[in-house]
């Protein structure tokens, strides 16, 4: 862990509701190395998008409060600076990219200013030279005739190319650690492929590290060297991509996998049934005793109810929350 | 642009014309002889209708209506009854009193209503956010004639600061006009503070928990940047509309207000007319008031298309 860019330990992130105590993010631990990418995948709701806000205390307070844990950032606890020292690392050391392009750019602000505003904040640039820089890297991601483009408005550019301002916004101040939450979800397949293969590009040239939420496996696979897969609020598999795909321990992973849709199938030629998960996520108020995939889970049996299973080593660099690591005659074949 | 300009002064002369036959038909239906207001209970027929002929109030509708929109055309507006000079001279002088204490009046409420929206949005449900809404609810609450008074009561009974009413003329007594505009400016300015002050504070609201507001902070910007550069632009854009709706409205005048301070403006101009059946003068002041309401109204579609760049004039 030398190289360790960033470590969440044991995080743990509630929401205060009228309707009671909501753990969205509990005792979730997991690092990332300097220029590694790690993915974060799970369904809605499960706690991805909390814990990666999180990571620049951005969850919105009140209701949300960060109830305990460590996000050590280099040498620092993210969770114990002071809120200017916490602004310095934003935008700056580590920035962001959300899902949406349609409404994370502001509205009434020409793109220009937008992209350059990071670089006057952090680098003491004037408006004029931060202007020019924010034009090189609009021109990097590929935004075409930037020049005149500088004074546009979010509203005259297509969803594509907001992502596009979105990534030169993020990356002007060359951070270390780039957080993309489903950056792609928002945009249309042959968009999504095109702003993909940027930030893999961008990745490569500037040795940054990348931290990527998504709900599809398909961009992991493209994207990531390791995944880590939540579910309702806990990390319950963590394994090097290849691992994840070839070899998944738990049966939520399982269940994911096969429930990617996929041309052509194993079987020869033939498409494979599309198989859902049966059953819904418990609601994050409630509290569980035992495992909380146990009431979806195919492989059920009664240790999973009493007692919440911890995060077992399966094999080097990878890590399940399931009992079957040490029962696996409990494994059913037929499921 | 140009196209726009058109079409807007278009809907204006169409207004206008709406407006003034509707302000003729109800007058004309008035009852109260003007001519017997002016001559008194013992005058005889003769001179009544003498004087009737002379105001030409013995013609038909269409006559009336013709005589005052031919006067208007040529720019030349009627005479008034009771003053004997052109409306329009008369419209003038008591626009330089209520004009600069309308924008004043804007002025106060735009400069309250700002900051402590401001302050109660980033401070929602603590202490200083409810101490805020109370003292809006309790603006809503006020009469402005009220809160003028005591005023009055405070700042010119007790400490003296200004005199309790009048106004001395602008050529007469520049400094001393501004200061007696103060007061009845400032009445006017913070009742309509309160209901500015709540809009800005549910606008910005609204806005601070938008997506581009979290953008903002994920950069590193400054709260204060976040809140008065990203936020408080589109924020503005609904208070806008009211902020116009309220400085068409004290354009027209303040009534009461200008009864309470004893100031010459429009609305004290308007209210004496009506008594006294000065009819030329009810008239033309109505329709400049519709062609008032409307200017502001234009004005804050140029202001919103400068606020917000996806608003295009068209």
């Amino acid at each position: 862990m030398s190289a360790s860019l960033l470590a969440i330990e044991d995080l743990s992130v509630s929401f205060h509701t009228p309707e009671g105590v909501a753990r969205a993010v509990d005792g979730v631990s997991f690092g990332l190395d300097r220029g590694d990418s790690v993915g974060i995948v799970g369904e809605s709701g499960c706690g991805k998008s909390v814990t990666s806000l999180s990571i620049l205390r951005l969850i919105p307070s009140p209701p949300g409060v960060i109830e305990s844990g460590r996000i050590r950032f280099e040498d620092r606890n993210l969770l114990e600076l002071d809120p200017e020292d916490m602004r310095k690392i934003r935008g700056r050391d580590i920035s962001m990219i959300f899902q949406e392009p349609m409404t994370s750019l502001n509205p009434v602000l020409p793109i220009g200013r937008q992209v350059a505003e990071p670089l006057m904040i952090h680098k003491g640039l004037t408006t004029a030279q931060a202007l020019a820089e924010a034009a090189q890297w609009l021109d990097r991601v590929k935004i075409p005739a930037v020049r005149k483009r500088l004074g546009d408005y979010p509203h005259q550019l297509s969803g594509g190319m907001r992502q596009r301002v979105m990534i030169a916004m993020a990356m002007v101040c060359g951070p270390t650690l780039l957080i993309a939450d489903e950056p792609t979800t928002a945009l249309d397949v042959t968009i999504q492929a095109q702003i993909l293969s940027l930030m893999v590009g961008l990745k490569e040239e500037s040795g940054m590290a990348l931290l990527l939420i998504t709900h599809n496996l398909g961009v992991v696979a493209q994207m990531a060297s390791r995944v880590v897969v939540m579910y309702a609020g806990q990390v319950v598999e963590e394994a090097a991509v290849a691992d994840l795909f070839e070899r998944p321990f738990h049966p939520y992973t399982h269940g994911l996998l096969r429930s990617m849709p996929r041309l052509g199938g194993r079987g020869g030629g033939r498409t494979e049934r599309l198989r859902e998960i049966p059953g819904i996520v418990p609601a994050i108020t409630e509290t569980l005793p035992g495992c909380r995939f146990a009431e979806r889970c195919p492989h059920v049996f009664d240790l999973c109810r009493q007692n919440p299973p911890g995060l077992f080593a399966i094999r080097e660099g990878q890590r399940a929350r399931c009992f079957l690591k040490d029962y696996p005659e409990r494994r059913r074949n037929d499921a | 642009m140009l196209r726009y300009l058109t079409q807007k002064l278009i809907t204006l002369a169409l207004l206008l014309f709406l407006v003034s036959i509707t302000v003729f038909s109800v007058l004309f239906v008035l009852p109260g002889d003007p001519a017997q207001i002016i001559l008194g209970v013992n005058a005889t027929p003769e001179s009544l209708a003498t004087l009737r002929a002379d105001l030409g109030l013995d013609k038909s509708f269409m006559g009336q209506y013709g005589d005052w929109v031919a006067h208007l055309l040529t720019g030349q507006s009627q005479p008034s009854i009771h003053y004997k000079m052109p409306v329009s001279e008369l419209i003038l002088s008591r626009l330089t009193v209520t004009g600069p204490m309308a924008l004043l009046a804007m002025l106060f409420a735009v400069a309250i209503s700002l900051p402590f929206g401001i302050y109660a949005a980033r401070n929602q449900n603590r202490p200083g956010d409810v101490t805020v809404m109370f003292f809006t609810q309790l603006g809503l609450a006020t009469p402005e004639f009220w809160f003028g008074i005591l005023l009055i009561l405070l700042f010119s009974v007790q400490l003296g600061w200004f005199s309790a009413g009048g106004f001395p003329g602008w050529r007469v007594d520049f400094w001393g006009s501004l200061r007696a505009l103060l007061l009845p400016a400032f009445a006017l300015g913070v009742i309509r503070a309160s209901i500015l002050t709540r809009l800005t504070r549910s606008s910005m609201l609204e806005v601070l928990g938008e997506d581009y507001v979290r953008t903002a902070r994920a950069k590193g910007l400054t709260e204060r940047t976040v809140v008065y550069v990203h936020a408080l632009r589109n924020a503005l854009i609904p208070v806008l509309t009211i902020m116009g709706l309220q400085l068409g409205q004290l354009l027209a005048g303040a009534i009461i207000i200008e009864n309470v301070y004893f100031l010459p403006g429009l609305g004290r101009l308007v209210f004496s007319a009506i008594g006294q059946r000065d009819l030329p003068v009810v008239r033309d002041i109505v329709l400049f008031m519709a062609a008032a309401v409307m200017l502001v109204n234009f004005v804050v579609d140029l202001a919103y298309a400068f606020v917000d760049p996806r608003i295009k004039l068209k």
